[in-house]
């Protein structure tokens, strides 16, 4: 599929667009954006959200298809239902940019984020911290005496409730890679 | 058949192949290798300008009125940075160049190596596309590339950065039918639901209107001449913005002159009570909207425009049409043509008899004077004076602009070159000289503001160096007139700097250059003036002292909707509320 050739039904571009786009109402979106693997592809992409005022929630970069030079962006930005279509259309426009896919309105996807937690402590907090990872299904990475590096994968709302309950524990660092995110089915 | 050349020698090798005849250029250490090949060739002509701001200004006249792409060589550093404006200007209004920069070698990218400036980074926002090119072998496809991005879809600047040790290093040169032009297709065509839509619309309406802007002009001649067609078969009333001027003949008898902030009476109002309103190649600019919330409430909308991040950016529209205007032109009149030509005969008499009461107002009227020169007047005889003759308009910014878009009439498309989308003061007169250098025969005029005219003024050596007779019209007000007007509307008439003192004297400017001065203070002079100013054979510069508070009108102020104009001096007392204030 072209930059700008938008498949008909996946965005509001086509008149016949059913979601109601006049809706001020916040909405969270994941954006797949497919770019050619060039210098300052990023930049490109950063660069129109910073540019135009909208919102970068979470971002993950990485090449996926080395032969052909692409890398794939995935982006979770909010917006109104016009901003978002917007933001894709912005992006279509990007010469680097082979394709957008609004996932979040395109039909289910699965997210994945993996985050490291450190978490210091001695006794009983350490325990239950133990505890809990367990019943997270976190994998303990790293172990001294008095911490742990938990590995974790999961939504970013499983992520963030791991955090919160890891907080009283003793929790220091946490580091996060961002949403990655694949639509369902074929 | 391969051949290897040197960088340097690729890039002229490039712009021959792509069917390059001028470049607009300054040399400097970064590009002194490409400098040696235009040296040692005869095909490219490459104009010496004395700013870089004045090479891409100048680039964008000559592709403005011939429809090819301009292209400008800079040096690295602050060679880069002062084309920056241009590029933004042309990237505003979908100007179609291609500005190659030197730059530091590879080896010392990085290290504020002298003339060092990271110029994709500065302009990656300023371009449609740029690339810096770190290998010799991909120089040549990346040009051909460039041209291709540039000229293809929405039109725009692009920039190629290139180093010095590629353009001495040796490769293989990559001719034009062998490049991959990637994946960048933009669609052209227009969904044939979404037109067969539009079509029914335009058979039943009542109040249509066409509001055009700068894309027709950009989809080449055959856009035009069909909107000409469309105009002529449906009877439908047309207006359009500052960019489009000329795709439809302001002689026309459908034509209802220039929309938006300084537009006229009828076509605002039009497109006000219009119901369907009919976008082609415009983007809903503020400067025609308005308050957004009370833009054209009561009509349906369909808008065809190339770039589909222009629909429903500002206003939403009921069919959009994603395509290129001349394509989806031919389509839209195929169909309604094959449809029966339908129009709503009823709805449309009345609608024209309305247009007719609106039209009566006159809002371009103004206090004429036998004792000072009206800038209005002097448009009115400029235009009077030049009608017929083969004329090429550009402007600078401000009430001049203005009033030149409402006074003079344009026949045909790319006649008109004038900075809409970012307004830049300066634009004129390097502008007109591109204009002449793509068309040597014919009467090239900036209407100029004296303010403006000062920033690349400069740029008249360049004009006398390769004889380019433009003439520099200047409505000389000695004041930042757009700024003034502003300041006695919205900030009590307080003048905060918006006069030009210590003006040179242009007669005298003129000579210093070795060009022709002529000024003229009284009405009764203006005549014979301009037409000296058009029979001499070279560079004019005419100093044109005209009345210095006069006021641009009609206006709609910022914040405000159509319906809410004010015509005259009359109807200006406390208009502004202290919303539109913050409004620019
Ligand atoms: C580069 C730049 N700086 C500032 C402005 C803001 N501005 C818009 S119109 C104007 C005054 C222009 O004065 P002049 O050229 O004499 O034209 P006039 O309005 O008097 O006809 C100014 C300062 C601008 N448009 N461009
Ligand atoms: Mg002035």
């Amino acid at each position: 599929m072209s930059a700008l050739n938008i498949k008909k039904g996946s965005t509001s571009h086509s008149a016949y667009d059913l979601r109601d786009s006049h809706s001020q109402v916040e909405e969270s979106h994941t954006l797949a954006i497919i770019v050619e693997n060039e210098p300052g592809v990023l930049a490109r992409v950063i660069g129109l959200f910073s540019g135009r005022g909208y919102n970068i929630d979470s971002l993950t970069v990485a090449e996926v298809d080395h032969t052909g030079h692409r890398s794939r962006i995935t982006i979770v930005t909010s917006g109104t239902p016009a901003v978002i279509d917007q933001i894709e259309a912005q992006l279509g426009r990007i010469v680097s940019v082979y394709e957008v896919h609004d996932l979040t309105a395109e039909g289910p996807a699965v997210q994945r984020e993996l985050a490291l937690f450190k978490v210091a402590g001695k006794g009983d907090a350490r325990i239950e911290a133990l505890r809990l990872a367990e019943i997270f299904r976190a994998n303990v990475v790293d172990s001294t005496l008095e911490s742990f590096i938990f590995e974790m994968t999961g939504t970013p709302e499983k992520i963030d409730a791991f955090a919160d309950l890891m907080r009283p524990l003793g929790l220091r660092e946490i580091a996060r890679t961002g949403v990655a995110a694949l639509s369902r089915g074929a | 058949m391969t051949k290897q050349m040197t960088g340097a020698r690729m890039v002229v090798q490039a712009l021959k192949d792509q069917g390059v005849d001028v470049v607009f250029g300054y040399p400097g250490g970064a590009v002194l290798p490409i400098y040696d090949e235009i040296f040692q060739q005869n095909d490219i002509r490459h104009i010496l300008v004395r700013h870089e701001q004045g090479a891409v200004h100048m680039a964008e006249g000559y592709a403005r009125s011939t429809g090819k792409p301009g292209v400008v060589l800079v040096t690295s550093g602050p060679g880069a940075t002062n084309a920056v404006t241009g590029l933004v200007d042309a990237l505003m209004d979908s100007i179609p160049l291609v500005v190659l920069s030197g730059q530091v070698p590879t080896f010392m990218i990085g290290t504020d190596g002298f003339q060092e400036a990271d110029t994709v980074g500065i302009t990656r926002p300023c371009t449609k596309h740029n690339w810096l090119v770190k290998d010799t072998a991909k120089l040549s496809e990346t040009i051909h590339q460039a041209f291709h991005v540039a000229t293809s879809g929405r039109p725009g600047p692009v920039l190629i950065d290139i180093p010095k040790d590629v353009q001495f290093a040796t490769a293989t040169y990559t001719p034009m039918e062998k490049t991959r032009l990637q994946h960048y297709q933009p669609r052209t065509k227009g969904d044939p639901e979404a037109i067969l839509r539009l079509v029914e619309m335009m058979e039943t309406a009542e109040r249509p209107i066409l509001y055009t802007g700068g894309g027709v002009v950009n989809s080449g001649p055959a856009a035009s001449a069909l909107l000409r067609d469309l105009v002529a078969e449906t009877d439908f009333p047309i207006t359009s913005t500052l960019m489009g001027l000329g795709s439809y003949p302001a002689s026309g008898k459908n034509w209802l002159g220039m929309l938006g902030m300084h537009g006229l009476y009828e076509a605002n109002l039009a497109m006000h009570g219009c119901d369907l309103m009919i976008n082609i190649g415009a983007r809903f600019d503020d400067r025609i909207t308005g308050r957004v919330k009370d833009f054209s409430p009561h009509s349906r909308k369909a808008h065809i425009d190339i770039d589909p991040s222009s629909i429903n950016k500002v206003i939403r529209v009921d069919v959009p049409i994603v395509g290129d205007v001349t394509e989806v032109l031919r389509e839209v009149l195929r169909l309604w043509k094959e449809r029966g030509a339908r129009t709503n005969k009823a709805g449309l008499e009345k609608w024209w008899k309305q247009i007719a009461e609106w039209r009566a107002v006159d809002c371009l009227a103004f206090k004429n004077s036998d004792k000072t020169i009206k800038p209005q007047y002097a448009l009115q005889r400029l235009e009077a004076l030049t009608k017929g003759m083969d004329r090429y308009i550009t402007t600078e910014v401000g009430q001049h602009q203005m009033w030149a878009a409402q006074f003079l009439g344009f026949e045909d498309p790319n006649r008109w070159m004038t900075s809409g989308g970012l307004g830049t003061m300066g634009y004129g007169l390097p502008a007109s000289i591109g204009v002449q250098v793509a068309h040597p025969e014919a009467l090239v005029i900036n209407v100029a503001g004296e303010a403006s005219w000062l920033m690349n003024m400069q740029e008249m050596g360049t004009a006398m160096q390769f004889r380019a007779p433009v003439k520099q019209f200047i409505l000389n007000n000695e004041r930042l007139g757009m700024v003034r007007q502003w300041q006695e509307l919205l900030h009590g008439e307080r003048y905060s700097h918006s006069w030009s003192e210590s003006l040179p004297d242009f007669v005298k400017l003129a000579e210093a250059f070795g060009c022709k001065g002529i000024k003229c203070s009284d009405p009764r002079d203006l005549d014979d003036a301009i037409m000296e100013m058009i029979r001499y054979d070279g560079p004019v510069i005419f100093d044109c002292l005209v009345e210095k508070h006069e006021n641009c009108f009609p206006m709609i102020p910022s914040g405000k909707p159509h319906n809410e104009m004010l015509l005259g001096e009359a109807d200006t007392q406390g208009v502004i509320g202290a919303k539109g204030a913050v409004l620019v």
